[in-house]
């Protein structure tokens, strides 16, 4: 298994490439076993769990009320769809959260970035999005010292930054290497996406926009410049698209061998 | 000889007194300025200025666990309000940021030597302001997602 990387500062240790990073295009016949199993799993907890949206309003909460674990925002990307070399994802996510690259692949934050997965064996290749997979166990809040590291109720994994210490013990507990640590100090944040140079961040699945109802700005990106591979939705509702589409095809999420039960859900991978 | 060292104690008196009246007229116009925070937009903030110099610091902490651990977003204190409306206009015809003394928020912290750092993280102005920074997104119109909509049920 080999990568590549477009569009972000390329892949950094871990997390893709070598025998460490494991994606699921080499479908072994355990792979396959074990993913069908997992699959089983899934549509077994779907009357607890799944449902979708595609563009009517992200949510029915009041703007002064809680989250609730009610709903967990999820996404469903087609990889089939996602054209090798297209990074509308990545531009979309540093334009709506003022991340960028600054040449220093070694420490510039990456939200997202795009990989190029390939089987050296027969040269099939694919190219995917990777970001934080907002798992329903994350590790990073597992080890995060001092409770900065959290879940939101409705599924959504963020870093509260005025808690957040940056020891950086989360990065190390990502099993999808999605957390960055900002070196330097930044100057003219967007103002709904505090960022700040001693602390670690990741994807917060634009939550400052689900919050207003709306869809992250990698999905708007996608489905209104690119090939419209990512859904966003909530896989607790049964009648939403994401849940129809999650309980009617096989879908794939990455080391959902590690029992994270990460909320991004991969097709045709 | 005790009447001259009386004199001398009266007038060391007398130039002491106008040594401190000086020091105290100093005090109001030279040495350290009174802060004077420039106004804000609109017709008055959302609390009364008095309350507002005492209490902002906790109505904004207060807020702040709400709305990053609950999502509520709505709430009357916001450090994004306070920095739309108290955006100071510099020479270069933007607004300022932190790093200038002519800062809303600094005008006064100058003043009391107590550093915020709320502006590690957070922007300091206004983000139209921001040179390289994207243009605020505006909310989709009905229409636009409508339209948004039926383009996507044709690839359908």
């Amino acid at each position: 298994m080999s990568c590549g990387s477009t569009g972000g500062a390329g892949c950094r240790s871990g997390g893709c490439g070598g025998s460490g990073g494991r994606t699921e295009g080499d479908l072994s016949r355990r792979a396959f076993l074990r993913d069908s199993a997992a699959m089983t799993v899934t549509t077994l907890a779907a009357g607890v769990t799944l449902h979708v949206f595609g563009a009517e309003p992200a949510t029915a909460r009041a703007p002064d009320e809680k989250v609730t674990a009610k709903v967990r925002w999820g996404l469903l990307i087609d990889v089939s769809r996602c054209a090798d070399g297209c990074d509308q994802c990545v531009v979309a996510c540093q334009q709506e959260n003022g991340w960028r690259d600054t040449g220093h692949p070694e420490t510039d934050a990456q939200w997202i970035r795009k990989l190029t997965v390939k089987n050296p064996r027969n040269g099939a290749s694919f190219s995917l999005p990777m970001m934080c997979q907002h798992c329903a166990e994350p590790p990073c809040v597992d080890v995060c010292p001092t409770g900065a590291s959290f879940k939101r109720a409705d599924g959504i994994v963020l870093v509260d930054k005025h808690i957040c210490i940056g020891c950086r013990y989360c990065m190390m507990a990502c099993p999808y290497n999605a957390r960055s640590f900002i070196h330097e100090p930044l100057e003219d944040q967007r103002p709904h996406a505090p960022r700040g140079k001693g602390t670690v961040e990741s994807c917060t699945l634009c939550v400052h926009r689900v919050d207003e109802g709306r869809v992250p700005a990698c999905v708007e990106a996608c489905n209104d410049s690119a090939g419209g591979a990512m859904l966003f939705g909530d896989l607790n509702d049964p009648a939403s698209e994401i849940s129809r589409r999650v309980a009617s095809y096989r879908t794939t999420r990455i080391r959902s061998d590690l029992g994270t039960d990460p909320g991004v859900h991969y097709r045709n991978i | 000889m005790a009447m001259g060292l009386g004199l001398l104690v009266a007038a060391a008196g007398a130039s002491l007194d106008r040594v401190a009246a000086e020091t105290r007229g100093a005090a109001t116009v030279d040495r350290v300025p009174a802060p004077k925070p420039p106004r804000g937009r609109g017709e008055k903030c959302v609390a009364e200025t008095d309350w507002m110099r005492r209490n902002h610091p906790s109505a904004l902490t207060h807020q702040r666990d709400s709305t990053v651990h609950d999502g509520i977003r709505t709430q009357r204190f916001s450090l994004k309000g306070c920095i739309d409306c108290h955006a100071v206009t510099g020479a270069d015809g933007q607004p300022v940021t932190s790093a200038s003394p002519q800062h809303f928020c600094r005008t006064c912290h100058d003043y009391v030597a107590v550093r915020v750092d709320c502006f590690e993280c957070h922007a300091s102005r206004p983000v139209a302001a921001s040179p390289t920074g994207a243009a605020p997104h505006t909310p989709e119109s009905a229409e636009t997602v409508a339209l948004g909509d039926y383009v996507r049920s044709l690839g359908k």
